[in-house]
């Protein structure tokens, strides 16, 4: 038994990848069937912000683009819960690309992931809309532009709005609570950069290891600073738990808090008492206007949560690629990626979003405040949109770029 | 003003003050640990899970029940006594003849189960519960403002801990109690319900890692993950104190809390492994813990 199995097993091994490549030489969609993936965390600190709600989003973009577009290829949809875990990320994303014909995979949040599953999209020659990580090394050191599109934020981005803004805002002292691994790191050190553009200075930054259990010690190397702002270089629980502790030692009193990776899941998770007056960046937010309203309030009646900035950027990113292949008529990645680039995006996330030569698709954010209690109106009523930030002023310009593909040209 | 190393003397007081309120949530939860090691030869890997479990019932008691503070701090242990009454009568009683190992991998199994139960009820993002009003605001204590509540945690945790160790070293119960893990046997000669005494005993332990649950919701957030962080810290606490020692594993966890204090203050990267340093150190010198007998 156990034998015939393994024989089938290498036999169809043998035969799928080779069937693969004579489909798609054709110019058509190979199998008539486009095959997405959700790859995210499911289980672990990220759950929230990615989660099941990537997979909901991913449902409702192809529910939706099969109403609009009706397609005359099949879509279909997998998912799968990488723990956080690089390894067994891009084993995941492996199997899916040589034995199941995925065509191309989304979410993948955790910048370690990503960066991992990045390679194997490239070596696969598949193609990867990352709407969850941070990191900037995808569009620069580790950037594959013909493979990889950066779809909704980076630690620049998220550094560059509260750090100029802020800092202009004559809160112009700071002191940072980082996370001690690359992503806190980075973070702090774009801020920072945004910081000193912009005349202010920092005072000073504490490392804290990453899922700490008690924040009040640093939080009293903040207070004892006297900067005027204290920033999060961290997210998920260690930001929820900071900002829970700077509110009962009284640093909100004469201190701004601003979260550098803060989401609405984040806001919610500690309410309005506790987060009133932070300031910072999301890609995303559902009360925008009555197009993001009601796609949210569809979002809300099945995940019971609105969405997070992940949540709306996959829902974005499955549908421009299902365009993409419609327009097309393809799924071979060049032919798809080239028209990705060409088409402006504009829907419930985007408006005239565009995908630049280093993968990064460039929208606009914005900075946001959080409401007073009384000020909110209604449930998830949380943020005061204080500044929209363009796209071309948001993310890193192409100038400052340190991908090896586009300096080439 | 004063320093020590660069460091201010009064910040340094502050950072004692803290490690201290940390020591507290390592003292009850070691010496729930600490107990049921003792009685019952059972490594217990649920306790952070059923810490966890005491947070999340004060929560759920206050959001759809509308039970207060006060009420959660007896109710809640009680209930996370019952279901470790319910763990110990279903399942750890069968495992008592085995190995160590039998014991360490269920309740491995059971904290994974009980974490999974929650993050798939309630999400990972965690549920806020804000501080009693009896407890708002803070005492200015010259060096440093400490919020009252951190302050009452070390008061209750040390009530906490000395009414365990009286009843269990000075009282007719307790002494039944450590005859029964002396020699089982024998006790049950002299006419003494031994199983009944290691339910209890087993939902008392868990309790008290309900009531450190309870004591931390208001102080931080209410999630899932909260007692995984958390548990290993607290098993290197025992460890270091001795194995079923009570009264180690109540200092060990003050001092502890303590150290890792300070360690935020001069290096933080190693606050995180400095309690595990010290683990290496004493298992070295002395391999059954500073508080431990060798048996």
């Amino acid at each position: 038994m156990m034998k015939r199995k393994l024989l089938a097993l290498s036999i169809s091994a043998l035969l799928l990848p080779a069937a693969g490549s004579v489909l798609a030489q054709a110019g058509k969609i190979s199998g008539d069937v486009v095959k997405i993936a959700v790859l995210t965390d499911m289980s672990g600190v990220y759950s929230d912000l990615g989660g099941k709600g990537s997979v909901l989003a991913a449902e409702m973009a192809i529910e939706d683009f099969k109403a609009s577009a009706k397609p005359k290829f099949k879509i279909e949809l997998v998912s799968a819960d990488h723990q956080n875990k690089a390894d067994v990320g891009s084993n995941k994303v492996r199997e899916w690309y040589d034995t199941q014909g995925v065509d191309m995979v989304t979410d993948v949040l955790n910048s370690a992931v990503a960066l991992a599953v990045a390679k194997v999209t490239t070596e696969k020659n598949k193609i990867m809309l990352n709407a969850g990580a941070a990191s900037t090394r995808l569009t620069n050191e580790d950037c594959a532009p013909n493979n990889v599109v950066h779809y909704v934020y980076d630690t620049y981005a998220l550094a560059n709005g509260p750090g100029k803004a802020v800092t202009k805002q004559g809160k112009d002292t700071w002191f940072f609570l980082t996370a001690d691994y690359a992503f806190g790191a980075s973070l702090e050190k774009d801020t920072t950069d945004a910081v000193k553009a912009s005349g202010g200075k920092v005072l000073g930054s504490v490392k804290h290891p990453l899922n700490a259990s008690d924040f009040s010690s640093f939080l009293l190397q903040a207070q004892a600073s006297k900067a005027k702002v204290v920033g999060l270089a961290n997210a998920g629980g260690d930001t929820i738990n900071s900002i829970k502790a700077a509110n009962e030692f009284g640093l909100t009193k004469n201190q701004t808090i601003v979260g550098l990776l803060t989401t609405i899941i984040d806001i919610h998770a500690l309410g309005l008492p506790t987060t009133q007056g932070m300031m910072f960046t999301e890609g995303y937010y559902w009360n925008l206007n009555n197009e993001t309203r009601d796609w949210s309030r569809k979002f809300f009646s099945k995940h019971k949560k609105m969405p997070s900035m992940l949540h709306a950027g996959t829902y974005s990113a499955v549908t421009t690629y299902l365009k993409a292949v419609q327009a097309t008529g393809s799924d071979d990645t060049a032919t798809v990626m080239k028209q990705m680039r060409a088409t402006p995006i504009n829907d419930i996330f985007a408006k005239g979003g565009k995908i630049r030569e280093d993968g990064r698709m460039v929208h606009d954010m914005y900075l946001v405040e959080v409401k007073k209690p009384a000020e909110s109106k209604e449930p998830w009523d949380y943020y005061h949109i204080k500044q929209v930030i363009p796209g071309d002023q948001a993310f890193q310009p192409m100038a400052l770029s340190r991908c090896p593909a586009v300096a080439k040209k | 003003m004063t320093e020590i190393f660069g460091v201010p003397i009064q910040a340094l007081f502050g950072q004692l003050m803290l490690g201290l309120v940390n020591g507290s949530f390592y003292a009850v939860l070691s010496l729930g640990l600490a107990v049921i090691f003792g009685m019952l030869n059972i490594i217990n890997f649920a306790h952070g899970a059923l810490y966890m479990m005491g947070a999340m019932l004060t929560w759920i008691g206050l959001e759809y029940l509308g039970i207060g503070y006060w009420w959660s701090l007896l109710l809640a242990p009680i209930g996370v006594g019952l279901v470790g009454i319910a763990i110990e009568r279903l399942m750890l009683q069968w495992l008592y003849k085995l190995d160590h190992l039998y014991g360490l991998l269920l309740t491995f199994g059971l904290a994974l189960m009980i974490e999974g139960l929650f993050r798939d009820l309630y999400g990972v993002a965690g549920q806020p519960y804000s501080i009693p009003e009896e407890f708002a605001g803070a005492f200015n204590l010259g060096f440093m403002f400490l919020p009252k509540y951190r302050a009452w945690v070390v008061v209750a945790s040390l009530a906490v801990c000395l009414a365990t160790w009286f009843v269990i070293e000075k009282t007719r119960l307790g002494a039944y109690l450590r005859a029964a893990t002396e020699n089982p046997k024998l006790t049950q000669a002299f006419g003494i319900n031994v199983p009944l005494m290691v339910m209890l005993t087993y939902g008392f332990g868990v309790g008290l890692a309900g009531f450190a649950g309870v004591l931390a919701a208001p102080a931080t957030q209410i999630g899932p993950l909260m007692g995984s962080n958390l548990i290993i810290v607290v098993f290197a606490v025992v460890v270091i104190g001795g194995m079923g020692s009570i009264l180690g594993s109540v200092v060990t966890g003050l001092g502890l809390g303590i150290i890792e204090g300070m360690t935020k203050v001069f290096w933080p990267e190693a606050s995180a492994t400095v309690v595990f340093m010290i683990m290496a150190v004493v298992l070295m010198i002395r391999p059954a813990g500073l508080f431990g007998r060798e048996k």
